[in-house]
Protein backbone atom coordinates (compact mmCIF):
# COMPACT_ATOMS: atom_id res chain seq x y z
CA UNK A 1 0.00 0.00 0.00
CA UNK A 2 2.13 2.76 -1.23
CA UNK A 3 0.18 5.85 -1.53
CA UNK A 4 -3.31 5.00 -2.06
CA UNK A 5 -4.45 7.01 0.79
CA UNK A 6 -7.32 6.28 3.51
CA UNK A 7 -9.73 8.96 4.45
CA UNK A 8 -10.74 9.66 7.90
CA UNK A 9 -13.20 11.67 9.44
CA UNK A 10 -11.79 14.32 11.87
CA UNK A 11 -14.00 16.23 14.66
CA UNK A 12 -12.51 19.50 15.63
CA UNK A 13 -14.06 21.36 18.49
CA UNK A 14 -13.93 24.29 17.20
CA UNK A 15 -14.33 27.69 19.37
CA UNK A 16 -13.76 31.22 18.14
CA UNK A 17 -14.50 33.83 20.99
CA UNK A 18 -15.08 36.27 17.95
CA UNK A 19 -18.16 34.63 16.08
CA UNK A 20 -19.20 31.64 18.64
CA UNK A 21 -20.98 31.99 22.25
CA UNK A 22 -19.96 28.23 23.28
CA UNK A 23 -17.71 25.49 20.99
CA UNK A 24 -18.44 23.72 18.04
CA UNK A 25 -18.07 20.81 16.40
CA UNK A 26 -16.81 21.13 12.66
CA UNK A 27 -15.93 17.95 10.86
CA UNK A 28 -13.14 17.47 8.39
CA UNK A 29 -12.23 14.60 5.32
CA UNK A 30 -8.94 13.88 5.85
CA UNK A 31 -6.46 11.69 3.30
CA UNK A 32 -4.27 9.69 5.67
CA UNK A 33 -1.34 7.08 5.63
CA UNK A 34 -0.85 4.78 8.48
CA UNK A 35 2.27 6.70 9.16
CA UNK A 36 0.53 9.99 10.19
CA UNK A 37 -0.49 11.02 13.94
CA UNK A 38 -3.22 12.71 14.87
CA UNK A 39 -1.09 16.53 14.87
CA UNK A 40 -0.21 15.74 11.15
CA UNK A 41 -4.28 15.16 10.73
CA UNK A 42 -4.51 18.39 11.99
CA UNK A 43 -1.98 20.57 10.04
CA UNK A 44 -3.48 18.57 7.07
CA UNK A 45 -6.79 20.42 7.99
CA UNK A 46 -5.14 23.80 8.73
CA UNK A 47 -2.76 23.69 5.27
CA UNK A 48 -5.51 22.56 3.23
CA UNK A 49 -9.04 22.75 4.44
CA UNK A 50 -9.45 25.37 6.77
CA UNK A 51 -6.23 27.84 7.95
CA UNK A 52 -8.16 29.32 10.66
CA UNK A 53 -8.26 25.99 12.91
CA UNK A 54 -5.80 26.86 15.98
CA UNK A 55 -3.68 24.42 17.81
CA UNK A 56 -0.23 24.37 19.84
CA UNK A 57 3.02 21.83 18.65
CA UNK A 58 6.14 22.37 18.35
CA UNK A 59 8.65 19.14 18.76
CA UNK A 60 6.09 16.68 17.12
CA UNK A 61 8.17 13.57 18.90
CA UNK A 62 6.97 14.22 22.44
CA UNK A 63 9.24 15.87 24.31
CA UNK A 64 8.35 19.52 24.27
CA UNK A 65 5.03 19.19 26.17
CA UNK A 66 2.58 21.32 23.71
CA UNK A 67 0.51 19.59 21.72
CA UNK A 68 -1.68 17.63 24.17
CA UNK A 69 -5.63 17.41 23.45
CA UNK A 70 -8.78 15.11 24.17
CA UNK A 71 -8.99 12.76 21.43
CA UNK A 72 -12.31 10.73 21.69
CA UNK A 73 -12.40 12.14 25.04
CA UNK A 74 -9.01 10.77 26.48
CA UNK A 75 -6.12 13.74 27.40
CA UNK A 76 -3.38 12.34 24.87
CA UNK A 77 -0.22 13.91 23.21
CA UNK A 78 -1.75 14.26 19.29
CA UNK A 79 1.81 14.11 17.92
CA UNK A 80 2.35 10.53 19.63
CA UNK A 81 -1.24 9.38 18.45
CA UNK A 82 -2.04 8.24 15.23
CA UNK A 83 -4.83 8.23 13.14
CA UNK A 84 -5.20 4.77 11.86
CA UNK A 85 -5.83 3.72 15.60
CA UNK A 86 -9.36 5.64 14.76
CA UNK A 87 -9.75 4.57 11.64
CA UNK A 88 -12.94 4.24 9.48
CA UNK A 89 -14.65 5.14 12.78
CA UNK A 90 -13.10 8.64 12.68
CA UNK A 91 -12.08 10.62 16.14
CA UNK A 92 -13.37 13.48 17.91
CA UNK A 93 -10.27 16.06 18.90
CA UNK A 94 -11.92 19.29 21.65
CA UNK A 95 -8.98 21.19 23.49
CA UNK A 96 -7.57 19.54 27.31
CA UNK A 97 -10.76 19.09 29.83
CA UNK A 98 -10.45 21.44 32.94
CA UNK A 99 -8.80 24.40 31.48
CA UNK A 100 -10.37 27.26 29.88
CA UNK A 101 -10.61 27.14 26.07
CA UNK A 102 -8.38 29.90 24.39
CA UNK A 103 -9.44 29.27 21.11
CA UNK A 104 -10.39 25.83 19.33
CA UNK A 105 -7.80 23.47 20.68
CA UNK A 106 -5.58 25.67 22.69
CA UNK A 107 -5.86 26.11 26.40
CA UNK A 108 -4.99 29.06 28.76
CA UNK A 109 -2.39 27.38 30.58
CA UNK A 110 -1.64 30.14 32.79
CA UNK A 111 -3.07 28.63 35.66
CA UNK A 112 -0.61 25.76 35.83
CA UNK A 113 2.26 27.86 34.84
CA UNK A 114 1.17 29.74 38.21
CA UNK A 115 1.70 26.99 39.78
CA UNK A 116 4.52 25.37 38.64
CA UNK A 117 6.67 28.80 39.34
CA UNK A 118 5.44 28.63 43.07
CA UNK A 119 6.85 25.35 44.07
CA UNK A 120 10.14 26.38 43.14
CA UNK A 121 10.86 23.73 40.71
CA UNK A 122 14.58 23.62 40.75
CA UNK A 123 17.63 22.42 43.03
CA UNK A 124 18.44 24.93 46.20
CA UNK A 125 21.11 23.37 47.22
CA UNK A 126 21.44 21.69 50.79
CA UNK A 127 25.02 23.20 51.55
CA UNK A 128 26.26 24.99 48.45
CA UNK A 129 29.52 24.46 46.44
CA UNK A 130 31.62 26.67 45.47
CA UNK A 131 33.44 25.53 41.99
CA UNK A 132 36.66 24.31 43.39
CA UNK A 133 34.64 22.04 45.96
CA UNK A 134 33.53 20.25 42.17
CA UNK A 135 30.11 18.93 41.63
CA UNK A 136 27.20 17.40 43.87
CA UNK A 137 27.59 14.08 44.08
CA UNK A 138 24.67 11.17 44.18
CA UNK A 139 24.80 7.35 44.45
CA UNK A 140 22.60 5.61 41.78
CA UNK A 141 20.27 5.19 43.93
CA UNK A 142 19.70 8.71 45.43
CA UNK A 143 19.29 9.22 41.77
CA UNK A 144 16.52 6.63 41.15
CA UNK A 145 14.24 8.33 44.14
CA UNK A 146 13.38 11.05 41.80
CA UNK A 147 14.36 10.30 38.13
CA UNK A 148 10.83 9.01 37.29
CA UNK A 149 9.14 12.06 38.58
CA UNK A 150 12.06 14.51 36.44
CA UNK A 151 10.80 13.49 33.10
CA UNK A 152 7.88 15.41 33.03
CA UNK A 153 7.06 17.90 29.94
CA UNK A 154 4.80 20.11 31.47
CA UNK A 155 2.10 18.78 28.96
CA UNK A 156 -1.12 19.18 31.30
CA UNK A 157 -2.39 15.93 30.09
CA UNK A 158 -2.51 14.20 33.80
CA UNK A 159 -4.98 18.32 34.44
CA UNK A 160 -7.18 17.29 31.95
CA UNK A 161 -7.17 13.89 33.97
CA UNK A 162 -7.67 15.05 37.17
CA UNK A 163 -11.49 15.78 38.45
CA UNK A 164 -10.31 17.22 41.56
CA UNK A 165 -9.04 19.96 39.41
CA UNK A 166 -11.16 20.19 37.24
CA UNK A 167 -13.69 20.61 40.45
CA UNK A 168 -11.49 22.81 42.31
CA UNK A 169 -9.00 25.33 41.10
CA UNK A 170 -7.55 25.88 43.86
CA UNK A 171 -6.13 22.07 43.70
CA UNK A 172 -2.02 22.70 42.70
CA UNK A 173 -2.50 19.64 40.56
CA UNK A 174 -1.01 16.25 39.66
CA UNK A 175 2.01 17.44 37.35
CA UNK A 176 3.28 20.23 39.70
CA UNK A 177 3.20 18.07 42.86
CA UNK A 178 4.78 15.54 41.50
CA UNK A 179 7.73 18.31 40.56
CA UNK A 180 7.89 19.39 44.01
CA UNK A 181 8.09 15.35 45.28
CA UNK A 182 10.84 15.16 42.49
CA UNK A 183 12.59 18.01 44.00
CA UNK A 184 11.88 17.65 47.87
CA UNK A 185 13.42 13.99 46.79
CA UNK A 186 16.51 15.24 45.29
CA UNK A 187 19.84 14.15 48.23
CA UNK A 188 21.12 17.29 47.00
CA UNK A 189 18.41 19.83 47.28
CA UNK A 190 17.59 21.64 50.79
CA UNK A 191 14.19 23.22 50.30
CA UNK A 192 11.65 20.83 51.02
CA UNK A 193 10.59 22.40 54.16
CA UNK A 194 9.52 25.57 52.04
CA UNK A 195 7.94 23.93 48.90
CA UNK A 196 6.03 21.74 51.87
CA UNK A 197 4.37 24.73 53.02
CA UNK A 198 2.12 24.04 50.30
CA UNK A 199 2.32 20.31 50.11
CA UNK A 200 0.52 20.10 53.35
CA UNK A 201 -2.26 22.11 52.97
CA UNK A 202 -5.76 21.44 51.61
CA UNK A 203 -4.21 22.56 48.17
CA UNK A 204 -1.29 20.70 48.43
CA UNK A 205 -1.29 16.92 48.77
CA UNK A 206 -4.48 16.28 50.60
CA UNK A 207 -6.76 17.92 47.93
CA UNK A 208 -5.83 14.68 45.97
CA UNK A 209 -8.32 11.57 46.86
CA UNK A 210 -6.30 9.16 44.54
CA UNK A 211 -8.37 8.87 41.49
CA UNK A 212 -4.89 7.58 39.74
CA UNK A 213 -5.96 8.51 36.01
CA UNK A 214 -3.42 11.15 36.01
CA UNK A 215 -0.73 8.32 36.17
CA UNK A 216 -2.68 6.10 33.40
CA UNK A 217 -2.44 9.52 31.05
CA UNK A 218 0.59 10.53 31.25
CA UNK A 219 2.68 10.48 28.08
CA UNK A 220 6.12 10.22 30.60
CA UNK A 221 5.64 7.41 32.79
CA UNK A 222 6.01 9.94 35.60
CA UNK A 223 2.98 8.37 38.11
CA UNK A 224 1.93 11.81 39.99
CA UNK A 225 -0.16 9.90 41.70
CA UNK A 226 1.85 7.95 43.23
CA UNK A 227 4.53 11.24 43.51
CA UNK A 228 1.75 12.87 45.54
CA UNK A 229 0.25 10.04 47.83
CA UNK A 230 3.18 8.68 48.74
CA UNK A 231 3.67 12.33 50.27
CA UNK A 232 0.32 11.58 52.80
CA UNK A 233 1.88 9.29 54.47
CA UNK A 234 4.91 11.59 56.06
CA UNK A 235 2.58 14.43 55.97
CA UNK A 236 0.47 13.00 58.22
CA UNK A 237 3.34 11.68 60.32
CA UNK A 238 4.87 15.46 60.58
CA UNK A 239 1.21 16.49 61.27
CA UNK A 240 1.38 14.53 64.86
CA UNK A 241 5.14 14.97 65.15
CA UNK A 242 5.45 18.60 64.58
CA UNK A 243 5.73 19.58 68.45
CA UNK A 244 7.96 16.71 69.41
CA UNK A 245 10.50 16.20 67.27
CA UNK A 246 13.48 18.92 67.31
CA UNK A 247 13.15 19.78 63.74
CA UNK A 248 9.87 20.01 63.30
CA UNK A 249 7.70 21.04 60.71
CA UNK A 250 7.20 24.22 58.51
CA UNK A 251 5.60 26.63 61.34
CA UNK B 1 -9.88 46.11 24.85
CA UNK B 2 -8.81 42.42 25.26
CA UNK B 3 -10.70 40.10 22.78
CA UNK B 4 -10.30 37.13 25.03
CA UNK B 5 -13.06 35.43 26.19
CA UNK B 6 -12.09 31.90 27.79
CA UNK B 7 -14.60 29.43 27.54
CA UNK B 8 -14.62 27.23 31.05
CA UNK B 9 -16.47 23.95 30.48
CA UNK B 10 -18.99 22.18 32.80
CA UNK B 11 -18.00 19.89 34.93
CA UNK B 12 -21.57 18.38 35.60
CA UNK B 13 -21.52 14.67 35.39
CA UNK B 14 -17.92 14.46 34.77
CA UNK B 15 -17.70 10.70 36.57
CA UNK B 16 -19.74 9.40 33.01
CA UNK B 17 -16.81 10.77 30.61
CA UNK B 18 -14.99 8.16 31.36
CA UNK B 19 -15.09 4.23 32.51
CA UNK B 20 -11.78 5.20 35.17
CA UNK B 21 -14.22 7.86 36.56
CA UNK B 22 -16.61 5.15 37.00
CA UNK B 23 -14.62 2.28 37.85
CA UNK B 24 -13.08 5.11 40.39
CA UNK B 25 -16.49 5.87 41.31
CA UNK B 26 -17.69 2.49 42.01
CA UNK B 27 -14.17 2.05 44.38
CA UNK B 28 -15.62 5.50 46.10
CA UNK B 29 -19.60 4.07 46.30
CA UNK B 30 -18.22 0.88 48.60
CA UNK B 31 -17.93 3.53 51.59
CA UNK B 32 -21.85 4.07 51.19
CA UNK B 33 -21.87 -0.07 52.18
CA UNK B 34 -19.15 0.44 54.65
CA UNK B 35 -21.10 2.69 56.91
CA UNK B 36 -24.27 0.59 56.49
CA UNK B 37 -22.41 -2.76 57.76
CA UNK B 38 -21.07 -0.75 60.70
CA UNK B 39 -24.66 0.53 61.28
CA UNK B 40 -26.20 -3.11 61.51
CA UNK B 41 -23.33 -3.82 64.11
CA UNK B 42 -23.64 -0.99 66.07
CA UNK B 43 -27.98 -1.83 66.07
CA UNK B 44 -26.44 -5.41 67.23
CA UNK B 45 -24.45 -4.17 69.90
CA UNK B 46 -26.98 -1.38 71.51
CA UNK B 47 -30.01 -4.16 71.09
CA UNK B 48 -27.38 -6.73 73.10
CA UNK B 49 -26.99 -3.60 75.95
CA UNK B 50 -30.98 -3.68 76.35
CA UNK B 51 -31.48 -7.35 77.21
CA UNK B 52 -31.84 -10.81 75.51
CA UNK B 53 -35.23 -10.34 74.00
CA UNK B 54 -33.92 -7.05 72.41
CA UNK B 55 -30.75 -8.80 70.83
CA UNK B 56 -33.44 -11.96 69.53
CA UNK B 57 -34.82 -9.60 67.60
CA UNK B 58 -32.06 -8.19 66.01
CA UNK B 59 -30.67 -11.92 65.48
CA UNK B 60 -34.25 -12.76 63.80
CA UNK B 61 -34.20 -9.36 61.49
CA UNK B 62 -30.79 -10.99 60.39
CA UNK B 63 -32.65 -13.84 59.41
CA UNK B 64 -35.18 -12.53 56.94
CA UNK B 65 -34.52 -13.11 53.01
CA UNK B 66 -34.70 -8.76 52.99
CA UNK B 67 -31.79 -9.23 55.14
CA UNK B 68 -29.60 -12.07 53.75
CA UNK B 69 -29.96 -10.26 50.00
CA UNK B 70 -28.35 -7.31 51.24
CA UNK B 71 -25.49 -9.01 52.81
CA UNK B 72 -24.67 -11.02 50.16
CA UNK B 73 -24.57 -7.40 48.38
CA UNK B 74 -22.55 -5.62 51.15
CA UNK B 75 -19.71 -9.20 50.68
CA UNK B 76 -20.28 -8.19 47.26
CA UNK B 77 -18.93 -4.51 47.33
CA UNK B 78 -16.76 -5.74 50.56
CA UNK B 79 -14.53 -7.89 48.06
CA UNK B 80 -14.50 -4.91 45.78
CA UNK B 81 -13.57 -2.64 48.36
CA UNK B 82 -10.90 -5.36 49.19
CA UNK B 83 -9.91 -5.58 46.04
CA UNK B 84 -9.77 -1.97 44.99
CA UNK B 85 -8.58 -0.66 48.01
CA UNK B 86 -4.64 -3.27 47.51
CA UNK B 87 -5.08 -1.75 44.09
CA UNK B 88 -4.13 1.39 44.72
CA UNK B 89 -2.07 0.84 47.84
CA UNK B 90 1.19 1.29 45.45
CA UNK B 91 0.54 4.46 44.69
CA UNK B 92 0.55 5.20 48.20
CA UNK B 93 4.12 3.48 48.90
CA UNK B 94 7.48 5.48 48.67
CA UNK B 95 9.81 3.72 45.76
CA UNK B 96 11.15 0.93 47.62
CA UNK B 97 14.47 -1.17 47.07
CA UNK B 98 14.64 -4.98 48.14
CA UNK B 99 18.27 -6.64 47.09
CA UNK B 100 19.11 -3.08 45.09
CA UNK B 101 16.18 -4.05 42.86
CA UNK B 102 12.96 -1.75 42.90
CA UNK B 103 9.85 -3.17 43.91
CA UNK B 104 7.22 -3.51 41.34
CA UNK B 105 3.12 -2.10 42.40
CA UNK B 106 2.05 -5.41 41.28
CA UNK B 107 4.24 -7.03 44.28
CA UNK B 108 2.69 -4.70 46.86
CA UNK B 109 -0.75 -5.12 45.17
CA UNK B 110 -0.31 -8.74 45.03
CA UNK B 111 1.04 -9.42 48.55
CA UNK B 112 -1.85 -7.29 50.30
CA UNK B 113 -4.62 -8.92 48.52
CA UNK B 114 -2.65 -12.25 49.66
CA UNK B 115 -2.78 -10.82 52.91
CA UNK B 116 -6.73 -10.26 53.06
CA UNK B 117 -7.08 -13.66 51.91
CA UNK B 118 -4.79 -15.07 54.57
CA UNK B 119 -6.62 -12.67 57.56
CA UNK B 120 -9.96 -13.58 56.14
CA UNK B 121 -9.11 -16.94 56.84
CA UNK B 122 -7.57 -16.25 59.95
CA UNK B 123 -10.90 -14.62 61.34
CA UNK B 124 -13.34 -17.50 60.06
CA UNK B 125 -11.07 -20.03 61.42
CA UNK B 126 -10.90 -18.15 64.99
CA UNK B 127 -14.84 -17.95 64.93
CA UNK B 128 -15.69 -21.29 64.24
CA UNK B 129 -12.61 -22.67 66.95
CA UNK B 130 -13.95 -20.25 69.59
CA UNK B 131 -17.55 -21.04 68.52
CA UNK B 132 -17.16 -24.90 69.03
CA UNK C 1 -0.36 28.00 53.02
CA UNK C 2 -2.96 26.89 56.09
CA UNK C 3 -2.07 23.34 57.11
CA UNK C 4 -5.01 21.02 56.72
CA UNK C 5 -6.24 19.21 59.49
CA UNK C 6 -6.78 16.66 56.79
CA UNK C 7 -4.64 14.21 58.69
CA UNK C 8 -6.45 13.26 61.43
CA UNK C 9 -9.58 12.31 58.66
CA UNK C 10 -7.13 10.88 56.52
CA UNK C 11 -5.77 8.48 58.95
CA UNK C 12 -8.57 7.21 60.56
CA UNK C 13 -9.70 6.55 56.97
CA UNK C 14 -6.92 4.39 56.57
CA UNK C 15 -6.85 2.41 59.39
CA UNK C 16 -10.49 1.33 58.61
CA UNK C 17 -10.04 1.20 54.57
CA UNK C 18 -7.34 -1.31 55.71
CA UNK C 19 -9.50 -3.11 58.69
CA UNK C 20 -12.13 -3.60 56.02
CA UNK C 21 -10.07 -4.77 53.39
CA UNK C 22 -8.21 -7.20 55.69
CA UNK C 23 -10.96 -8.80 57.48
CA UNK C 24 -14.37 -7.03 56.43
CA UNK C 25 -15.40 -10.04 53.80
CA UNK C 26 -14.88 -12.29 56.67
CA UNK C 27 -17.33 -10.31 58.84
CA UNK C 28 -20.22 -9.82 56.80
CA UNK C 29 -19.99 -13.69 55.47
CA UNK C 30 -20.00 -14.52 59.56
CA UNK C 31 -22.52 -12.16 60.57
CA UNK C 32 -25.04 -11.98 57.82
CA UNK C 33 -24.60 -14.79 55.81
CA UNK C 34 -23.43 -17.68 57.33
CA UNK C 35 -24.95 -17.68 60.99
CA UNK C 36 -27.93 -16.27 60.04
CA UNK C 37 -28.41 -19.63 57.44
CA UNK C 38 -26.85 -21.72 60.02
CA UNK C 39 -24.22 -22.96 57.78
CA UNK C 40 -20.72 -23.47 58.37
CA UNK C 41 -20.78 -22.13 62.35
CA UNK C 42 -22.59 -23.60 65.29
CA UNK C 43 -25.73 -22.72 65.55
CA UNK C 44 -25.30 -20.74 68.82
CA UNK C 45 -22.12 -18.63 67.30
CA UNK C 46 -23.72 -15.56 68.12
CA UNK C 47 -26.27 -16.27 70.36
CA UNK C 48 -27.34 -14.00 73.31
CA UNK C 49 -25.07 -15.60 75.88
CA UNK C 50 -21.78 -16.07 73.74
CA UNK C 51 -22.43 -12.29 72.39
CA UNK C 52 -22.64 -11.08 75.47
CA UNK C 53 -19.42 -12.57 76.90
CA UNK C 54 -17.36 -11.62 73.83
CA UNK C 55 -18.76 -7.98 74.57
CA UNK C 56 -17.60 -8.26 78.08
CA UNK C 57 -14.41 -9.14 77.57
CA UNK C 58 -11.49 -6.48 76.94
CA UNK C 59 -10.45 -7.86 73.65
CA UNK C 60 -14.06 -8.18 72.78
CA UNK C 61 -15.25 -4.60 73.09
CA UNK C 62 -11.76 -3.41 71.74
CA UNK C 63 -12.90 -5.63 68.57
CA UNK C 64 -15.81 -4.20 68.72
CA UNK C 65 -14.98 -0.85 69.07
CA UNK C 66 -12.08 -0.62 66.39
CA UNK C 67 -14.69 -2.72 63.59
CA UNK C 68 -17.92 -0.37 64.06
CA UNK C 69 -16.00 2.98 64.76
CA UNK C 70 -13.36 2.49 62.48
CA UNK C 71 -15.63 1.33 59.40
CA UNK C 72 -17.60 4.62 60.26
CA UNK C 73 -14.15 6.62 60.28
CA UNK C 74 -13.69 5.39 57.12
CA UNK C 75 -16.81 5.58 55.37
CA UNK C 76 -17.72 9.03 56.66
CA UNK C 77 -14.15 10.22 54.36
CA UNK C 78 -15.24 8.62 51.58
CA UNK C 79 -18.84 9.93 51.63
CA UNK C 80 -17.54 12.96 52.37
CA UNK C 81 -15.42 12.83 49.03
CA UNK C 82 -18.06 11.48 47.20
CA UNK C 83 -20.59 14.09 48.09
CA UNK C 84 -18.08 16.88 46.64
CA UNK C 85 -17.41 14.78 43.79
CA UNK C 86 -20.69 15.06 43.43
CA UNK C 87 -20.62 18.63 42.91
CA UNK C 88 -22.10 19.76 46.79
CA UNK C 89 -19.75 22.17 47.58
CA UNK C 90 -21.16 22.96 50.95
CA UNK C 91 -17.87 21.80 52.33
CA UNK C 92 -18.06 22.76 55.82
CA UNK C 93 -21.46 21.33 56.03
CA UNK C 94 -20.65 18.17 54.41
CA UNK C 95 -17.77 17.50 56.64
CA UNK C 96 -19.87 18.15 59.82
CA UNK C 97 -22.66 16.16 58.62
CA UNK C 98 -19.95 13.20 58.11
CA UNK C 99 -17.59 13.42 60.28
CA UNK C 100 -20.19 14.22 63.30
CA UNK C 101 -22.08 11.06 62.44
CA UNK C 102 -18.90 9.07 62.73
CA UNK C 103 -18.43 10.25 65.93
CA UNK C 104 -21.93 9.85 67.02
CA UNK C 105 -21.68 6.15 66.22
CA UNK C 106 -18.01 5.91 68.02
CA UNK C 107 -19.68 7.56 71.27
CA UNK C 108 -22.50 5.64 70.98
CA UNK C 109 -20.47 2.11 70.38
CA UNK C 110 -18.13 2.96 73.64
CA UNK C 111 -20.76 3.94 75.79
CA UNK C 112 -22.35 1.10 75.25
CA UNK C 113 -19.63 -1.21 75.44
CA UNK C 114 -18.59 0.25 78.66
CA UNK C 115 -21.88 -0.37 80.15
CA UNK C 116 -22.14 -3.90 79.44
S1 LIG D 1 3.26 14.50 35.01
FE1 LIG D 1 3.10 13.50 32.98
S2 LIG D 1 1.05 14.08 32.27
FE2 LIG D 1 1.54 15.47 33.93
S3 LIG D 1 2.45 17.28 32.95
FE3 LIG D 1 4.16 15.92 33.49
S4 LIG D 1 4.52 14.65 31.68
FE4 LIG D 1 2.49 15.60 31.42
S1 LIG E 1 4.53 18.34 19.52
FE1 LIG E 1 5.93 18.27 21.17
S2 LIG E 1 5.01 16.85 22.50
FE2 LIG E 1 3.73 16.72 20.74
Amino acid sequence: MTDTEKVIEIQVLRYRPEQETEPVLQSFKVPFTDDMSVLQGLQYIKDYLDGTVSFRWSCRMAICGSCGMMIDGKPKLSCKTFLREYYPAGLRIEALAHMPIERDLIVDAGDFITKLESIKPYIIPKEPRTLEQGEYLQTPQQRDMYEQFSSCINCMLCYAACPQYGLDKTFTGPGVLALMHRYNADSRDGASAERMDLGYAHEGFWGCTAVGYCSVVCPKGVDPANAINQNKMNSAINYFTRFVTPKGGTK
Amino acid sequence: MSKRRPYVRSMDGWWKRDAYFVKYMAREVTAVFVAAYAVVLLVGLVRLAQGQAAYEGWLAALKSPLSLVFHLVLLATFVYHTWSWFNIMPKTMPIMFVGGKRVQPGMITGAGLAAAVVACLAVLLIVRGVAS
Amino acid sequence: MKRSNEPIFWSLFGAGGMLAALIGPALVLITGIAVPLGILFPADTMSYAHMLAFAQSWIGKILLLAVIALFMWHAAHRIAILLHDFGVHAVTVVKVVCYGLAFAGTVIAAWTLLGL
